[in-house]
């Protein structure tokens, strides 16, 4: 119950009322509501759920998780380089 | 203070929901919907062994020299709306639409008949840009309009415009393709991008808001089949993924010829603005119609010669190889996924919704 | 960016450490639709080590939503003059003998809208007409919903009206960890839900229960990551509340969002389709909104459900049961011939199992 994809603001406006902004998804856009990011302005990624922005998108937590997840990811490849991969789909 | 909590107080089932008293919009989505009513109720009507094969034409023997070409006939009725599009109109798809289901069985596209049902109240300049385009596909694809027809209806009775059309190609002694010759050992190739033009037909519905640059792929495949033909008269199966997707066509084709199907997802070409748009709204391009692209099952050892065929030819630039066939699963299609793991892929069932999860 | 959370080296690294990790059996439940899609698009819990059991719990907001409002729905939407507008994956789900797919055949006005403020726009175009928004979801489409509402007060519509069915994770999770049976041991709490809800509800929960429960988010390696966090604490004997999803959730989550949600909302009791009333474990409208409530724009008049004996769709909500242990599975229950809520939605367990599973076949 939560389909919601990053995009990003690339213009903030009012429509009767609220506020509204122009969000670039790659290669889509589509309006949405900023009405619950009011800190938003032009440039930030915010992650969209229904044409409502939710959240906007820490860059610093995201290059942190993929650091991590990275660290994880070399360390086993090098443990792992002499044994066999434990991928193979089960029938 | 003690914190009361909920009791869960056993199972409620709904009784279960049958949609065979009336045509739902489901019907017509080209997944199993439209395949059950086509098996349950169009299929013991009119049956007779040459409709019962189930590829993209009918193809017919006038005599019974098979030195002697063979007919293929099929016919299409086009709803689309609306009328116009990124990258094309009703008329295109019209004229394009029953070309590529006469190439799709291996034959040269000779004629064709239109029919129109035209709304009352459809302004003349509209259908004089339809008749343009259709000219210009027609010209471009080689199929020559020999017949039409013309009815008015009410207004409110046609979204502006319904064509209908039917052709008739010619297949040459040594061409056998169908949806039931895919063997184990052959390849799956792809001519190119997926979901285009389902996408760009919802952008310009505008129910869901959203705006990009994304273009229908309408065209006439005869020339590249034809081309794959010449190098390889043992292509095996030729289909078009139109409503149902790839993924749907693919199934058809397992189930015509008792086989199985891999196919990667990581070689399925998909133009980066159509996936983020199938992200956005929870749709799977792998089910999203396409009007100029198509499917070709063939010998392992002709890869090589029709890929680079394909590739120098127009809409076939972007062909390349995405799975193959197996004996094993028969009927079923398999992905292997971006990430490695194995799932099956399964035909559309009815409608496609946007999800909101 | 999104597609580095699919690198499939990632993934690998992921999965080779929780297999590292996993010395004993352990029972994980995600309460969300859209994790149990990506779970089962993935192939994810094939890649799993076996002692490692994913259920799928009620989490889709489509198969919770109770009978009796979907009846309520068709009613209202088979009423002349409505236009009924709905986000899409509700149009398939069966009422008592029809759903909203019947209700349009027989010539009733139902639209699909992406956002509920495209559904206030139907309402300014068509004033003559009474124009309904079916605001169902968990906490993630709260926001939205009542944003629709504030609009529609604002812009003085007084032909716009919602049928409100929201349904909250928290009092989900404690009636299941209350529930006689019940084998789940650790959750992966939904990331779009805490996104708006933050976490602060979850570490009584964590505490009361002794189970661990992380925040996770929908790519391959944000659910892995999600699972390697809840198994690092189990295997620990920890059981605290973590944030997997840092990039989107933060504890206090979005503020705005939770008052303008109070303003119209308040906490209410609620069935729940396959699981029955949980008390508080819902949101309705307060009574100053009262003018915006459907069902008390319209009178319905209540269908008692009829069950299906052979459907253990609420067995398998509360992740009791898997769809493949359903003696109708596959058979009589398909999503084309649905016996109950979870094969309907194209993301409930069963559909996913029965679309995406390689060992059902």
């Amino acid at each position: 119950m939560c389909l919601g994809i990053p995009g990003k603001i690339v213009d903030i406006y009012e429509v009767n009322g609220l506020q509204m902004g122009k969000v670039d998804f790659g290669g889509v856009t589509r309006e949405a509501c900023l009405a619950y990011v009011p800190e938003a302005q032009v440039g930030d990624y915010t992650l969209i759920h229904v044409g409502f922005a939710l959240s906007i998108i820490s860059e610093h937590e995201a290059r942190e998780t993929l650091d991590l997840i990275r660290q994880i990811a070399d360390i086993d490849t090098e443990l792992n380089l002499s044994q066999a991969s434990s991928t193979q789909f089960q029938t | 203070m003690t914190e009361e909590f909920p009791t869960i107080q056993g199972a409620v089932c709904p009784i279960p929901l049958p949609h065979q008293e009336k045509i739902m919009l489901g019907h017509g989505s080209g997944g199993k919907m439209s395949h059950n009513l086509i098996q349950k109720y169009f299929l013991p009507a009119l049956t007779n062994p040459i409709l019962s094969v189930g590829d993209d034409s009918a193809v017919v023997q006038l005599t019974s020299n098979t030195d002697i070409a063979r007919l293929a006939l099929t016919t299409d009725s086009h709803v689309v709306w609306p009328l116009f599009f990124p990258g094309g109109d009703i008329g295109r798809l019209a004229i394009c639409g029953t070309v590529n289901d006469l190439a799709m069985v291996g034959a040269i596209p000779l004629y064709l008949t239109v029919g129109f049902i035209l709304e009352e109240g459809l302004e003349i300049g509209i259908l004089e840009r339809i008749l343009q385009s259709m000219q210009e596909a027609a010209h471009e694809s080689g199929i020559i309009i020999v017949a039409g027809d013309t009815k008015v209806v009410q207004h409110g009775k046609a979204d502006g415009l319904y064509i209908n059309t039917s052709g008739v190609g010619q297949i040459n002694p040594n061409i056998h393709v169908s949806g039931a010759n895919a063997q184990p050992g052959d390849v799956v190739i792809l001519s190119g991008s997926v979901g285009d033009h389902g996408i760009a037909v919802l952008q310009a519905r505008g129910e869901l808001g959203f705006d990009s640059e994304i273009t229908s792929d309408i065209a006439p495949l005869n020339q590249l089949t034809q081309a794959m033909l010449s190098v390889c008269p043992d292509i095996h199966v030729l289909r078009d993924p139109t409503r149902g997707g790839l993924a749907t066509s693919l199934n058809e084709i397992a189930h015509q010829s008792k086989v199985g199907i891999i196919v990667k997802e990581s070689d399925i070409p998909v133009r980066p603005a159509v996936a983020v748009a199938c992200e956005m709204l929870g749709f799977d391009p792998l089910y999203i119609a396409n009007e100029g692209k198509l499917i070709a099952i063939v010998p392992e050892d002709a890869q090589g010669i029709i890929l680079s065929t394909m590739q120098k030819m127009k809409y076939g630039e972007s062909s390349r190889v995405i799975g193959r066939v197996v004996a094993d699963y028969p009927g079923k299609v398999l992905l292997i996924t971006g990430i490695g793991s194995t799932r099956i892929l399964d035909a559309l069932s009815g409608e496609l919704l946007p999800r909101i999860c | 960016m999104q597609t580095d959370y699919r690198d499939e080296r990632l993934v690998q690294g992921v999965i080779e450490e929780i297999h590292k990790l996993t010395t004993q059996p352990w029972v994980l439940m995600e309460i969300c639709g859209g994790q149990t899609h990506a779970i089962m698009r993935y192939g994810l819990d094939q890649l799993l080590p076996s002692k490692i059991e994913l259920v799928h719990g009620p989490g889709c907001p489509v198969c919770v939503t109770s009978l009796e409002l979907i009846d309520k729905a068709l009613a209202i939407a088979s009423s002349p003059g409505v236009v009924f507008t709905s986000y899409g994956d509700m149009l398939r789900v069966p009422g008592s003998g029809r759903d909203l797919f019947s209700i349009r055949a027989n010539g009733g006005d139902v639209r699909v809208v992406y956002s509920p403020l495209d559904a206030v726009k139907i309402a300014q175009q068509y004033p003559d007409r009474q124009v309904v928004f079916f605001a169902i979801g968990f906490e993630t489409t709260a926001p939205a919903n009542v944003m629709s509402i504030l609009q529609a007060k604002r812009l003085g519509l007084k032909n716009y009206s919602v049928l409100v069915s929201h349904v909250r994770v928290p009092p989900a999770i404690r009636a299941i960890l209350t529930s006689p049976g019940n084998r789940v041991q650790g959750f992966l709490a939904a990331g779009h839900v805490c996104a708006v809800m933050g976490y602060w509800e979850y570490p009584a929960i964590s505490e009361l229960f002794h189970v661990p429960i992380v925040v996770t988010g929908f790519e391959p390696v944000d659910i892995l990551q999600g699972i390697l966090m809840t198994i690092k604490q189990l295997e620990h004997g920890e059981a605290r509340t973590e944030n997997g999803y840092p990039r989107i959730v933060t504890f206090d989550g979005n503020q705005p969002a939770q008052a303008i949600i109070n303003q119209v909302f308040t906490e209410c009791d609620r069935k729940w389709r396959g699981i029955g009333l949980l008390a508080g474990s819902g949101w309705c409208l307060r009574p100053e909104y009262a003018e915006f409530d459907a069902e008390l724009r319209f009178s319905v008049n209540q269908i008692q459900p009829e069950e299906s004996p052979i459907c253990i769709a609420g067995q398998i909500l509360q992740g009791l049961k898997k769809p493949k242990e359903c003696p109708a599975f596959g058979t009589l229950c398909t999503p084309e011939t649905p016996l109950g809520a979870t094969m309907v939605s194209s993301e409930g367990a069963c559909a996913a199992y029965y679309r995406y599973s390689l060992r059902s076949q």
